[in-house]
């Protein structure tokens, strides 16, 4: 695993701090140097963890994202900057961690992690950081990782609570020893839709490069078989005990996965879509010819009231999605019912709920109120 | 006998925004049930259509998930610490 290399003058200087001591010293410097490690997103998670892992002389990172850098990326994500609006984020994150330390290499990989290239882009790395931002690329890094014998550290967010471990299925559990399977699509919300604190995937983030640097060190306990889980308003870390489970179908006594499957497939058609294939869904620029022909739309946001606050489609009535159930008999269910949210993941879900109920002219605002705002209306605010 | 259970963020809309909450119960199942009984809405976020604890939540009791237990048979008392800790994914 590691090739020989040695520092340079500028190095010693650069790593002083750490090589004075005796945990990591000139050998344990070497090792980074000669370490590779895989990080998957350049997002919350990716920006601490990169600059971390850089600043401290790991010698090979990879970094694989396919996204472009978003103004909404910034109130968290920062390695990029407000200059790099619209570049890639791969290529603005290269920039910074080149400018951090021009020693380490840098590889860039502009794609999606599929089913099809995980293999070849994991198998050359020594560790792989799971940054990822969605339940089928977290199950595919967790697979690969177990079938290529690699450490998965392990890191998740939502709002203000944070998760960490480190998935080494030769030593101990993966992903799929503590959750089998994935929520069904739209159950839990996203990130985007539910939103997250800045600061928690910087502290998130700087844990696993934390348990990183640990494991290419060889020092400390990780969190091998533990799972630390982080409540930001309480300031208040927790560790659970994770076991290996012999059933588990990718890493127990008889596997039943044994290559790299559909994820998709997997964890599930969204409800969105389910929508979207039925029918019932009604664009922004449909639903702006029917309320300018004065057509009797019911029009409900189900987003919270702090979103309400910020923008709202004219007519509309504020049912927060968790009011539903008890608001349901307030609505008539011969009229024609269409119901946004901010991106049409939630109003999915009320939509389903409400046609289980016998509504049949319920529809889902396709993109929510985001692309109401970008089709119809661009002068409203956006968050 | 009253037990604390921690509720984590993706469910606190179903539990009046608490993060603890306090429940009668002997076992796991009682507990869950009677919070259940008590916040309607948390029951299918817990349990799937056939009754079944869903796949992407884990119960621990204290620091055990009870699937290395007695599952929801898992007897409690009183100084035990209960949490709910469901699959996030979020990192963007």
């Amino acid at each position: 695993m590691h090739r020989e290399v040695e520092l340079t003058r500028e190095e010693f200087l650069r790593y002083g701090r750490h090589l004075i001591m005796p945990e990591v010293g000139l050998k344990g410097q070497k090792k980074l140097k000669s370490a590779s490690v895989l990080i998957v997103g350049a997002g919350g998670l990716g920006s601490s963890l990169a600059f971390y892992l850089t600043a401290a002389g790991v010698g090979r990172i990879g970094i694989v994202d396919f996204d472009v850098v978003d103004l909404s990326n910034l109130q968290r994500q920062i390695i990029h900057t407000t200059r790099d609006v619209g570049r890639s984020k791969l290529e603005s994150a290269r920039e910074k961690l080149s400018a951090l330390n021009p020693s380490v290499e840098i590889e860039t990989y502009e794609t999606r992690l599929t089913s099809e290239n995980a293999i070849e882009i994991i198998k050359d790395y020594d560790i792989v950081v799971d940054g990822t931002d969605n339940f089928p690329t977290r199950y595919l890094v967790n697979d690969a990782c177990v079938l290529l014998k690699k450490p998965n550290v392990y890191g998740s967010i939502f709002r203000f609570e944070g998760q960490v471990s480190v998935f080494y299925a030769e030593k101990g559990p993966c992903y799929r020893c503590l959750y089998q399977e994935p929520p069904p699509p739209g159950l839990v919300p996203s990130c985007a839709e539910g939103g997250v604190l800045g600061v928690l995937p910087g502290i998130i983030g700087t844990i696993q490069a934390l348990e990183v640097i640990k494991l290419i060190l060889g020092i400390g306990e990780p969190l091998i078989g533990k799972l630390l889980l982080f409540d930001a308003l309480k300031m208040r870390f927790r560790e659970l005990k994770l076991r290996k489970n012999p059933s588990c179908p990718v890493c127990g006594e008889n596997p039943t996965i044994k290559e790299l499957i559909d994820y998709e497939e997997f964890c599930g058609i969204t409800p969105e879509r389910i929508l979207h294939e039925l029918g019932f869904e009604i664009t922004a620029e449909e639903l702006k010819s029917k309320l300018e022909n004065g057509e009797n739309i019911i029009l409900i946001d189900v987003r919270e009231p702090h979103e309400y606050e910020i923008n709202r489609i004219h007519g509309s009535r504020l049912i927060p999605l968790s009011e539903l159930p008890e608001k349901v008999n307030e609505l008539d269910q011969t009229s024609e019912i269409v119901l946004y949210c901010k991106m049409g993941g939630r109003s999915a879900r009320a939509v389903q709920f409400l046609r289980e109920l016998g509504f049949t002219r319920v529809k889902n605002l396709a993109g929510g109120i985001d692309a109401w705002i970008e089709k119809v209306d661009p002068s409203m605010p956006k968050y | 006998m009253p037990v604390k259970i921690a509720i984590p963020t993706p469910l606190r809309p179903y539990t009046e925004n608490r993060d603890i909450i306090e429940v009668d119960g002997q076992t796991v199942k009682e507990l869950l049930e009677n919070m259940s009984t008590r916040y309607p809405q948390l029951r299918r976020h817990l349990f799937s259509e056939d009754g079944r604890l869903r796949s992407f939540i884990n119960i621990y009791v204290n620091d055990e998930d009870i699937r290395y237990l007695d599952g929801e048979n898992t007897k409690v008392k009183e100084s035990d610490f209960i949490s709910i800790v469901p699959a996030i994914a979020g990192g963007n």
